[in-house]
């Protein structure tokens, strides 16, 4: 099955590419685009039976690597695929 | 005495790395790949800058769970000196053996030119032949050289001592425009609680010779000596 | 004829070209082996339009180790060293994708030097681009130069300098020529060949996939509206695995295990194996079932024509497979046995065994279609040659000139540019970008090498012939200004559709001059490039054929940069200044004019001026040096102020001209065979009389002092302006075009 990690810079981290992102978006006249955050996402395909056994290991996997707990959190989604 | 250069895949300042200990400073260094498990009886470890992984998902995530980290971890908790370089800097950021985190640059580009940093702190083993105050002319080469910490961190790390080098201008003074990354407090190096391992985004190797531009570097591989002369900073084997 | 015309058109190829397929194969080719002829006889593999010129050059000469047919040229530079470098363009690709198109252009020049066996050790490079008003043009000069940071900074190769220009001809056309050299022992270099029956063909590096099929015909055409949809051609660099190449590669060849490898660039598997086995004379036999594939279900014909970045392929000597496979695998990367050298002559292609393609190797490369194309002088030559300065109506002060010059993109400061290259890697960089000809250290020993790629395609486009040998002349007297004696060099030829009789003129003449310039002043050419189809919508850019030229410096302490040293050192000019305005950035950036004729170049003089640089350089009398070029010498004496805090104050003799021209063309003709050098006031009289004896005109003119730039002629002051004033529209031209607001549009 799938699991979808959402990495994102903690809202406290100053987020340059995010602002350039800002900044261009208005050049483009979006001026009701508020704020733009940049995160990472990333779908692991996982060998697991149950969608709480893909959850535990995408966010292990999250915790160890893909993100880094001192300027980033996750969130994790399980897409359960079953296929016929 | 003798200066490890740990290479990872990636690594591309390790050849200067090497040079500025062995063919500058006439001690001798030796590669050790990051594959390996043992230091080979180093007396100073050094990281050096470059692009370990590629760095892919962050600089210095993947390099951290390299083999010879063990090793470099255990030298460190020994009381070992260990340079981290620039990469090398976000590898022990990342490998948790210095505090905080790296973020792109705040003008989201690379830059490449020669900067001040002020030396703060004149008693760590890379620092310990200069004077607390002394400003140095060495060269940046980065994308990602925004350092961060919480504010709460960062304000332990002042009160430690703990920041070795910050971006000044030549007065020592800490201004925006002597900040080439937006790194916060102008942090430009610092070093761990026991202060035996430092980590600089400023290249120090690439300062070794007039020829190329400034030879202020070179005090940083010199005090490397020095601290191992006086029987400072060595590991507890 | 049983092949349909639209399938021909999709290769490339002509109905002529078909029928000598089918005589080479003495049958229908299959379409595998059709997609094989169409990559291997494209313009940009074959050389078809330009081979017939490009063998007029001169390519031979003592210090000459590997000329050009290899995949780098390489010159003796002593102490049993070479110098391997050469010089290549990826300009299609990066206006189809900026970034990515120069990224892989990076990329595929530094596999043409290691694959040589030399370690690379730095990279040039020389961009043209649209007007910066362009919205368009900054996007995608904003993303060539990311593109190169980031590849050549994450390989850790040092981009040490270039050059770039821009010309509204190069709007929908931007060039991205490549350059990059690299050292070797001389007994290390190792050829692209294939010999030894029964010896194994091993693959190396990042999986194939479907990328960049076809990108060698995308570079032999034009671009129309169409050309969005080619998108897909472009491929993704990945700088890690290159470096982990080169590192296992260069570990590898010391071992002696290779008998040959080559790097697969343009037309993939496909280019490397039929040119090694030409170069040795010998077949390939290969089975593309075992190529690592990234994708499912590719056919034969995708993965020999796949131009996936990052792959090499080699030839081992028999026996010794395992100790190949090991280095490999330390570096994580998996050699894997494809195929094997055979005595046919022959590349045979098989699929599970099964053979799908079979086509003798010299109908491929050697026996490749070979064109003499129509010439004919282009109508506008005549008519653009004719310059009436009196008719350009009243001239402008020229010191409101020289404001308007420092700030044209073409002459600006670059650092905009070279902050984003890491130009200090490798600790050998002696001089910096911006301060003259590119000068690295040659670690081990006591000697540097300096290295500059030029053209001004104004002057080509003027007068092909001319503008080549000015480029040739150019390049070699920026090396010379650092010190050094040129030892080789290498071409990029960009130029529009060869198809075309007045294109083909424009090559053929430029091609002739270049000739004609390096045989008198001794520079052999190793190698290069051509990049022909360099058009949009039927309009060509200028002809710019780009000179990379290498130097040697003996000693590396004697190394010169552009800009003054001290206080009261004295200024003297070497060369003389004429009437000579045609094709000037005076003349584009106050008229909006390409006009005139380029300035005359005595090729004698030329070499004397050149030897009196390296030779004053070794003396240790000449404490700077910068060539006059685009600006003239007010602009020369400009740069050689500029980041200094040093001022100068100078006194020239006028040059005739036309009524009113007079101090214009004495500052800002762009004349040949000028510098601009200083020296101790001690040493004067030593480097005139050096001057004097090389019959270089030679003559003081003036001193380094203050903080201003003061130019008088004849006495009269025409320019006095504080420094900062100076500095700052040239410091700032190029930087302010990429505030937030002009970011993205």
């Amino acid at each position: 099955m799938r699991a979808r990690v959402f990495v994102t810079l903690k809202p406290s981290v100053f987020d340059p590419q995010g602002k350039t992102v800002t900044d261009a978006l208005h050049t483009l006249g979006y001026s009701a685009v508020k704020d733009v955050r940049q995160g990472k996402y990333f779908e692991l395909d996982i060998d697991a039976r149950r969608p709480d056994e893909a959850r535990a290991l995408a966010a292990e996997a999250a915790d160890k690597l893909l993100s880094n707990p001192v300027i980033e959190s996750y969130r994790i989604e399980i897409v359960d695929e079953v296929i016929a | 005495m003798k200066f490890a250069v740990v290479v990872f895949p990636g690594s591309n300042s390790d050849h200067d790395a090497h040079y500025a200990a062995q063919q500058v400073l006439g001690q001798e260094a030796e590669y050790i790949w990051h594959k390996d498990i043992s230091l080979k009886g180093a007396d100073v470890v050094i990281l050096p800058g470059g692009f370990a992984h590629g760095d892919y998902l962050r600089t210095g995530a993947i390099a951290r769970f390299s083999p010879i980290m063990a090793a470099v971890k255990t030298f460190a908790d020994a009381g070992g000196p260990v340079l981290g370089i620039c990469n090398c800097f976000q590898v022990l950021l990342e490998a948790g053996l210095l505090p905080g985190a790296m973020l792109r640059n705040k003008s989201v580009k690379f830059v490449c030119e020669h900067v001040l940093v002020t030396v703060e702190q004149a008693d760590t083993p890379f620092t310990v032949a200069c004077r607390p105050g002394q400003v140095l002319r060495m060269p940046i080469a980065h994308g990602e050289g925004n350092y961060y910490a919480d504010a709460d961190v960062v304000a332990r790390l002042e009160r430690n001592r703990q920041v070795v080098f910050r971006y000044t201008n030549a007065n020592g003074v800490a201004t925006d425009d002597s900040n080439p990354n937006g790194s916060v407090a102008n942090i430009a190096g610092l070093c761990s609680e026991r202060r035996n391992v430092v980590g600089l985004m400023p290249h120090p190797e690439r300062a070794c010779e007039l020829a190329l531009g400034s030879a202020d570097g070179l005090i940083v591989f010199e005090s490397a000596l020095k601290a191992m002369t006086q029987g400072a900073f060595v590991a507890a084997r | 004829m049983t092949i349909a015309t639209d399938v021909l058109e999709r290769h490339g190829l002509t109905h002529e070209e078909y029928q000598r397929i089918v005589d080479a194969l003495m049958r229908e080719p299959t379409l595998t082996e059709l997609g094989i002829f169409s990559v291997m006889w494209s313009e940009h593999c074959s050389y078809k339009s330009s081979r017939v010129h490009l063998k007029t050059l001169p390519t031979t000469g003592p210090r000459v180790l590997q000329g050009p047919g290899e995949n780098a040229g390489a010159v003796d530079i002593g102490d049993g060293l070479a110098a391997v470098f050469k010089i290549e363009s990826h300009n299609h690709p990066s206006f189809i994708e900026p970034y990515q198109g120069a990224a892989t252009g990076v990329g595929g020049i530094i596999r043409d030097i290691f694959t040589m066996g030399a370690r690379p050790i730095a990279l040039l490079n020389s961009l043209r681009f649209g007007p910066l008003e362009d919205p368009l043009v900054r996007r995608t000069f904003a993303g060539v130069v990311a593109g190169i940071a980031g590849y050549g900074n994450s390989i850790g190769i040092p981009t040490v300098g270039g050059e770039v220009a821009f010309d509204d001809s190069y709007t929908g056309n931007p060039l991205v020529n490549v350059f990059c050299l690299g050292i070797a022992a001389h007994d290390d270099i190792i050829k692209g060949v294939a010999s030894g029956a029964g010896n194994p063909v091993y693959y190396v590096g990042a999986k194939t996939g479907r990328d960049g099929i076809h990108g060698a015909t995308m570079a032999s055409a034009e671009f129309d509206e169409r050309s969005a949809e080619k998108r897909p051609a472009v491929q993704v660099g990945d700088p890690f695995m290159e470096k982990l190449l080169l590192e296992a590669c260069l570990e590898v060849m010391k071992t002696d295990a290779l008998v040959g490898i080559q790097d697969m660039g343009a037309a993939g598997l496909t280019c490397s194996t039929c040119e090694m086995g030409s170069r040795g004379g010998a077949g390939v036999d290969i089975d593309v079932s075992l190529v690592p594939q990234r994708e499912t279900g590719m056919t034969p014909y995708e993965i020999m024509l796949s131009e996936s970045q990052e792959r090499m392929l080699m030839v081992v000597k028999r026996g010794r497979e395992a100790e190949v496979e090991e280095i490999f695998e330390k570096w994580d990367l998996h050699a894997v046995r494809v195929g094997e050298v055979t005595t046919d002559g022959r590349l045979r292609v098989r699929n599970h065994g099964e053979v799908v393609a079979e086509i003798p190797n010299r109908s491929l490369t050697d026996d490749a279609p070979l064109y003499r194309r129509p010439m004919s002088e282009p109508a506008y030559v005549s008519e653009a040659q004719q310059l009436s300065l009196a008719s350009l109506g009243k001239p402008v002060a020229p010191a409101a000139v020289f404001m308007r010059l420092l700030a044209s993109p073409t002459i600006a400061s670059k650092r905009w540019v070279y902050r984003q290259y890491d130009h200090m890697v490798r600790t050998n960089t002696l001089v910096m970008p911006g301060m003259g000809a590119a000068v690295v250290r040659v670690k081990g020993t006591r000697r540097a090498l300096a290295m500059s790629v030029d053209c001004n395609g104004r002057f080509v486009y003027l007068d092909p012939y001319g503008g080549a040998q000015l480029a040739v002349a150019e390049a070699s007297r920026n090396v010379a200004c650092a010190g050094a004696t040129p030892i080789g060099a290498t071409n990029c030829l960009n130029f529009g559709n060869p198809e075309k009789p007045e294109i083909m003129w424009q090559f053929a003449r430029a091609v002739e001059g270049m000739g004609a310039a390096c045989r008198a002043l001794d520079i052999p050419i190793t190698g290069g490039n051509v990049s022909l189809y360099n058009e949009t919508d039927g309009r060509a850019v200028l002809p710019t054929p780009v000179l990379g030229v290498v130097g040697l410096i003996d000693d590396a302490e004697a190394v010169v940069r552009r800009v003054f040293r001290a206080e009261g050192d004295v200024v003297v000019m070497l060369g003389e200044t004429r009437d000579e305005l045609g094709g000037s950035e005076y003349l584009e950036v106050m008229h909006g004019l390409i006009r005139g004729v380029p300035p005359a170049l005595d090729l004698k003089r030329e070499a004397a001026v050149q030897r009196l640089l390296a030779e004053g350089a070794a003396r240790g009398a000449i404490k700077s040096a910068q060539d006059c070029s685009e600006g003239g010498l007010a602009v020369a004496l400009a740069e050689c102020c500029i980041g200094t805090g040093l001022g100068v104050d100078v006194d020239v003799q006028s040059v005739a001209s036309a009524a009113g021209f007079g101090d214009l063309s004495t500052l800002f003709s762009e004349s040949a065979s000028r510098a601009v050098v200083s020296v101790a006031p001690a040493r004067e009289a030593e480097l005139l009389s050096l001057a004097a004896r090389l019959q270089v005109p030679a003559r003081r003119i003036g001193v380094v002092t203050g903080d201003r730039v003061r130019v008088a002629i004849d006495g009269r002051t025409v320019i006095d302006e504080p420094l900062a004033d100076v500095e700052r529209p040239w410091a700032m031209a190029i930087e302010r075009c990429f505030e937030p607001a002009n970011a993205l549009a």
